[in-house]
C-alpha cells in the first residue's frame, strides 16, 4: 500500500515538477528520489510498517508474494531510469510527462500484482495500458510511432471488452467480484463460468502477447521509441504475468482439470512462433520483440504449473528475464543501426559494452552461471512437478536450443565481424551501472539463494 | 423477465460490437464498435446485479450493489480511453489526412 500511495503521489509531482523545474537533470533528480522512496517504503512494508491505515474491504491482499514483486518492478525501473533517462530526452519535449507516465504505469503494476477482486484486476491492467498507449505514440512527428500507437490502442481496448465480457459473466456465475469466491473444489463449471474463464484468459494471453494474440506485439514493440519498448516488453509485461498467475491461481486453481490443456497448447504455440520467426529477423531491436514472445512462452509454463515451484520460478524469471532485457535495450538504444550489420565489429570499439551485452545475451539464451539458466530451469522444474506433460517439457528445451542461434548472431557480430559499429558517445557513469546490471544477473545465476532467502525472510 | 432474455441481447450487442471491429477499416467506427462491447458488458451487469439481489436479498440487503458500482468503473475508464483514443487517432490524422487503418502496414517489415 505504501508504494502505491507514493507512486500515485510521484505521477502527480512528476506532472507540475515539468512546468516548475527548468533543469532537466533536476526533474531526474525527483524521479529517482521519488521512486528510491517507495521502493524503501515498500521493503518497510514487508517488514510490517504501514504509512496509513487503509480499510481495503478485501479488493486488495499484500502478501510477500506480491509485495516482493513490487520491490522487484520498482528496482528494474530504477535501473531502467539509471541506464536510460537520457535517451527520453531525444524522443520528445514533454521530458517530466513520461516520468509521470511512468510512475502511473508503477502504480498500475502495483494494483494488478496485488489484486484480490476483479474490479481491481481491471483498473491495474487498464492503468497500465493507457499510459503505454501515449508513451507508444510519444514520438508524435514519426509515422512509425503514430501507427504502433494506433494499433496498440485498438487491440488493447478490443482485449479490455473481451476482459470485461469474462469478468461479467463469473460475476453471473459466482455472484461476487472475489477472486477466492469464484471457485470452490465441489464447483461444476457451468457455460457462465466456462465461457468467463476463456474471455479472461483470451484477454490476457493478448496482453502478455501469447501465441494466437501475438501479431500486436512485433509492430508495436518495433514503432514504439526504443526506450519505451525496452520498459513495456520488461516490467509491464512480467506484471501482467504476475497478474495472470495470481487469477487463475486465486479465481480458478480448484478447476485446474479443465483448461490445463488449452494452457499447455498455448505455450507450446507461443515457443514455436516465438522462436522460430526470430530466427528470420534482420533487426536487432525486432529480433527483441519475438525474443520477447519467446520468454513468454516459457513464463507461461508456471501457469500451467501452478504451485509453489512455480511461483518461485515466476519471480526468478521476471528479475532475470527484467534486467537482461533492460541491459541488451539500454545498449542497443545507444546504437545507430539496429541491423545485425550495425553490431559489427562492437567489441573492437567498446570490449566493455560488448562484454556486458555477452552476458546478456546468455543469460536470455539461457546458458549456466547466469540467472536466465536457473530461470528456465525453475519453470521445467514446476511442470514436472505438476506432472504429465513431458512432451510440452522437451519441447520447451529444444525450443530453447532454437533460441540461442538468434542469440549468438549478435555476439558473433560482434567478436567475429569486422565492421564500424557506430555508436552515441557513452558516460563513464552508464558503463559503470551497466557493469553493475550485468554482475547482478551473474550473481543471481551463482546464488538465487539470494532472492529465495529474502523471500522466505 | 427472465434473465436469459437480458443475456442474449447483451452477446448479441457485444457480438456486434467484435464483427464491426474485425471487418470494419475506419478508425472511428473500429472505436465506436469498441464503446458497443463495453455497453453491452454494462447491461448484462446491472441485469446480473438484479438477478443477485433478488436471489440474496433475504439474506443481504445490498447483495448485488457491486455489479452495479462496476458499471461506473466501467464508464469512467471508457471515458479515459475515449480521451486518449481520440487523441491518437488525431495525431495519426495530423500526419497523414486518413483514418482508414490499412495504412498500419507499413510497419510489417
Amino acid at each position: 500500500m505504501n508504494a502505491l500511495i507514493i507512486s500515485a503521489i510521484m505521477g502527480v509531482v512528476m506532472m507540475f515538477s515539468g512546468v516548475l523545474l527548468r533543469q532537466r537533470s533536476a526533474v531526474l533528480a525527483v524521479a529517482l528520489s521519488g521512486l528510491f522512496v517507495s521502493i524503501v517504503l515498500n521493503i518497510m512494508e514487508m517488514y510490517g510498517f504501514h504509512l496509513f491505515k487503509v480499510n481495503l474491504n478485501g479488493m486488495m491482499h499484500f502478501d510477500r508474494f506480491s509485495l516482493f514483486f513490487n520491490t522487484v518492478a520498482m528496482g528494474c525501473t530504477f535501473i531502467f531510469l539509471l541506464l536510460s533517462a537520457k535517451e527520453m530526452e531525444k524522443v520528445g519535449l514533454n521530458y517530466a510527462d513520461y516520468f509521470a507516465l511512468i510512475f502511473f504505469i508503477l502504480s498500475g503494476i502495483i494494483l494488478s500484482s496485488s489484486f484480490s477482486s476483479l474490479l481491481i484486476l481491471f483498473l491495474g491492467i487498464e492503468i497500465i495500458s493507457i499510459p503505454l498507449y501515449i508513451l507508444t505514440g510519444s514520438d508524435k512527428k514519426n509515422l512509425k510511432s503514430n501507427e504502433a500507437s494506433l494499433k496498440y490502442f485498438l487491440l488493447g481496448a478490443f482485449s479490455t471488452g473481451l476482459m470485461l465480457m469474462g469478468i461479467t459473466l463469473i460475476y453471473g456465475h459466482s455472484g461476487s467480484f472475489a477472486i477466492d469466491l469464484v471457485t470452490t473444489p465441489e464447483t461444476k463449471p457451468g457455460i457462465l463460468l466456462i465461457a468467463g474463464l476463456l474471455l479472461l484468459m483470451f484477454s490476457m494471453a493478448f496482453k502478455v502477447s501469447a501465441a494466437p494474440f501475438h501479431f500486436w506485439t512485433p509492430d508495436v514493440y518495433d514503432g514504439a521509441p526504443t526506450v519505451f519498448t525496452s520498459f513495456m516488453a520488461t516490467i509491464v509485461k512480467a506484471a501482467v504475468f504476475i497478474a495472470f498467475i495470481r487469477l487463475f491461481y486465486h479465481a480458478f486453481g480448484d478447476i485446474h482439470e479443465t483448461w490445463k490443456y488449452l494452457v499447455a497448447v498455448i505455450t507450446a504455440l507461443t515457443l514455436f512462433i516465438g522462436n522460430i520467426t526470430a530466427v528470420f529477423q534482420q533487426s536487432v531491436k525486432r529480433m527483441l520483440a519475438y525474443s520477447s514472445i519467446a520468454q513468454a512462452g516459457f513464463m507461461l509454463m508456471a501457469i500451467l504449473a501452478l504451485n509453489s515451484v512455480a511461483s518461485e520460478g515466476i519471480l526468478l524469471y521476471t528479475t532475470a528475464y527484467c534486467l537482461s532485457t533492460i541491459g541488451l535495450f539500454a545498449i542497443l538504444v545507444k546504437m545507430k543501426d539496429y541491423t545485425f550489420e550495425g553490431f559489427n565489429g562492437f567489441a573492437k570499439h567498446q570490449p566493455l559494452l560488448a562484454a556486458t551485452a555477452v552476458i546478456f545475451l546468455l543469460s536470455l539464451a539461457g546458458i549456466p552461471l547466469t540467472a536466465g539458466f536457473l530461470a528456465k530451469f525453475y519453470m521445467i522444474n514446476a511442470v514436472i512437478t505438476r506432472g504429465g506433460f513431458l512432451w510440452l517439457v522437451i519441447f520447451a528445451v529444444l525450443m530453447a536450443a532454437v533460441s540461442v542461434y538468434y542469440y549468438f548472431r549478435v555476439i558473433q557480430a560482434m567478436y567475429f565481424k569486422d565492421g564500424d559499429a557506430q555508436l552515441i558517445e557513452v558516460s563513464p557513469a552508464f558503463k559503470w551501472a551497466i557493469s553493475l546490471v550485468a554482475a547482478l544477473v551473474i550473481l543471481l545465476g551463482v546464488y538465487p539463494q539470494l532472492l529465495f532467502s529474502w523471500y522466505y525472510f | 423477465m427472465p434473465i436469459n432474455y437480458y443475456i442474449y441481447l447483451s452477446v448479441a450487442l457485444f457480438c456486434i460490437g467484435i464483427v464491426g471491429v474485425l471487418t470494419r477499416r475506419n478508425a472511428i467506427i473500429i472505436f465506436m464498435c469498441i464503446e458497443l462491447m463495453l455497453n453491452a458488458v454494462n447491461i448484462l451487469l446491472v441485469a446480473f446485479s438484479k438477478m443477485h439481489h433478488f436471489k440474496n436479498a433475504a439474506v443481504n440487503a445490498s447483495a448485488g450493489t457491486d455489479g452495479q458500482l462496476f458499471v461506473f468503473f466501467i464508464m469512467v475508464v471508457a471515458a479515459a480511453e475515449v480521451s486518449v483514443g481520440l487523441a491518437i487517432i488525431v495525431m495519426m490524422y495530423r500526419n497523414i489526412h486518413s483514418v482508414d487503418i490499412n495504412f498500419l502496414n507499413r510497419l510489417k517489415h
